[in-house]
């Protein structure tokens, strides 16, 4: 009897909140210790979307048409150039191994290092936008609904792309198979990102396009741990 | 004996041959009524003139590029449930020539699309989701090019056929509100005139030929596979002796 309530006292130690918050407060910390690169991501993003308007025009009306897009797929593109990083380095040393085995769901974990994702890429681009908004010369609700798009759209990059960067683990081809790998699948994302920007401008309701990225966000939140988790079984084996 | 007795490589091979053959003469004989059907009995179109004629090929190659795709997924849910070696050969025989429908429709709807709609291409939701259906495939040949382990790439590249499968009605229906929203439908397949039963029967009929087309490609390349994944067992080093 004591051993068998020694087991459950066990099992409820292994919880899936303590996994997630453990592996989040993990890959936090290693992000704040090598701040530059964090850094230099952001600054990507920015120059990124800087460019558009040296490549296109100056022109404010098309700037303002092209802005909402352009911001997407910068945070698109940092989002996938930080991938690599989220698994790779713990392949490499073997801690992604030690993770697999811990006895905390390997899902949970997975979901963890995807919030610690989020928050050191998504979240910075999202808050980013309204400034760099800006420059392109957008309305208050617009750079509004950019930054409310970006906030709910960004975490399903993260929960995507980290599919992608466990399936290339190990795989040669590196961060340009990655790119093949997620970008299709990022369509939908773009779109009604993108588009709830566009149907404000277009004096829509952007509501449609929230729903959705929400119900996206929904589905990836249930969906995407449990695929990067067999992915990475995969990898490991 | 049961039906899993070809579930290996080993006892799948000599039936792959014989199947592939029966199936490469099918289509041959379905693609000359077809081409026969379509470029000689069906009369050219009323408004077309006898530019719709790339119906035959564009049509059957569209519906091909999209089947083949749901017929990988489906091995590769087999594949992942049973761990069967030779569901994820059979996935990764059919993505190349899923590939090549896709392009084929896609060069085909553009080459009609010019003296037709006017335009090589317009961001139409359908031929968006088939060149996005083209990007998948190629994620899922360049996925196993890049895993040297074929076991492992057998199983990473069903997880992404699986999960690209989840993927494509959304991406499907995303670019369609995408395309209502933005300028409307200015090119319409819908809008069609209904189609004359001798063309309707061309099409389907060269239908099957795409698809016993693609069945024995699909098992010729699998054999193929099968040699080259299984080449230092006994059985393949007996096949050589013999």
């Amino acid at each position: 009897m004591t051993t068998l309530a020694h087991a459950q006292s066990d099992e409820s130690q292994f919880g899936v909140a303590a996994a997630i918050v453990w592996a989040a407060a993990h890959d936090l910390r290693v992000a704040m210790r090598s701040r530059s690169e964090l850094a230099v991501q952001i600054l990507f993003y920015v120059i990124v979307v800087s460019l558009f308007p040296l490549a296109a025009s100056p022109d404010r009306a098309l700037l303002a048409a092209l802005g909402p897009g352009v911001l997407w797929v910068a945070a698109l593109l940092a989002s996938l150039l930080s991938l690599p990083r989220l698994f790779a380095a713990d392949f490499a040393d073997g801690t992604l191994e030690q993770i697999a085995l811990s006895p905390y769901p390997l899902q949970a974990l997975v979901g963890g290092k995807i919030i610690a994702h989020w928050l050191c890429t998504g979240l910075p681009v999202a808050v980013l936008a309204p400034l760099l908004g800006l420059q392109y010369g957008l309305d208050g609700d617009v750079l509004a609904i950019v930054t409310l798009s970006l906030l709910i759209g960004t975490p399903l990059l993260s929960l995507l792309g980290a599919i992608g960067a466990a399936l290339t683990l190990g795989a040669r081809g590196g961060s340009s198979l990655l790119a093949l790998l997620i970008l299709p699948l990022c369509v939908p994302v773009l779109i009604f990102g993108a588009g709830a920007a566009d149907a404000v401008r277009a004096g829509l309701s952007p509501s449609p396009n929230f729903s959705l990225l929400a119900a996206g966000l929904l589905i990836a939140l249930v969906g995407a741990p449990f695929a990067t988790a067999a992915a990475i079984r995969v990898a490991l084996d | 004996m049961s039906f899993y007795f070809f579930s290996s490589p080993a006892t799948f091979f000599p039936l792959a041959r014989p199947i592939a053959i029966v199936f490469a003469w099918l289509a041959a004989l379905c693609a000359i009524a077809g081409l026969w059907i379509g470029f000689v009995v069906a009369p050219a179109d009323a408004q077309q003139g006898e530019a719709y004629r790339i119906i035959f090929i564009h049509v059957p190659a569209a519906w091909m590029s999209m089947f083949i795709y749901v017929v990988m997924a489906f091995w590769s849910i087999v594949a992942l449930t049973y761990n069967t070696r030779l569901s994820a050969m059979l996935a990764q025989a059919l993505a190349p020539t899923g590939a090549w429908m896709t392009f084929i429709a896609l060069f085909t709807g553009s080459m009609w699309g010019r003296p037709t709609w006017g335009t090589y291409w317009a961001w139409d939701a359908r031929m968006t989701s088939e060149l996005i259906l083209l990007f998948l495939y190629f994620g899922v040949i360049a996925l196993r090019n890049a895993i040297d382990d074929p076991r492992r790439a057998d199983r990473a590249c069903s997880l992404l056929t699986i999960v690209g499968a989840v993927n494509i009605p959304i991406i499907y229906f995303s670019v369609q509100w995408w395309n209502t929203l933005h300028q409307g439908a200015s090119v319409s397949l819908t809008a069609a005139p209904r189609m004359a039963m001798i063309m309707l029967t061309g099409m389907l009929v060269m239908t099957f030929a795409a698809w016993f087309y693609s069945i024995a490609v699909a098992l010729l390349r699998l054999r193929a596979i099968i040699l080259e994944r299984e080449r230092g067992s006994a059985w393949i080093t007996g096949l050589a002796r013999a």
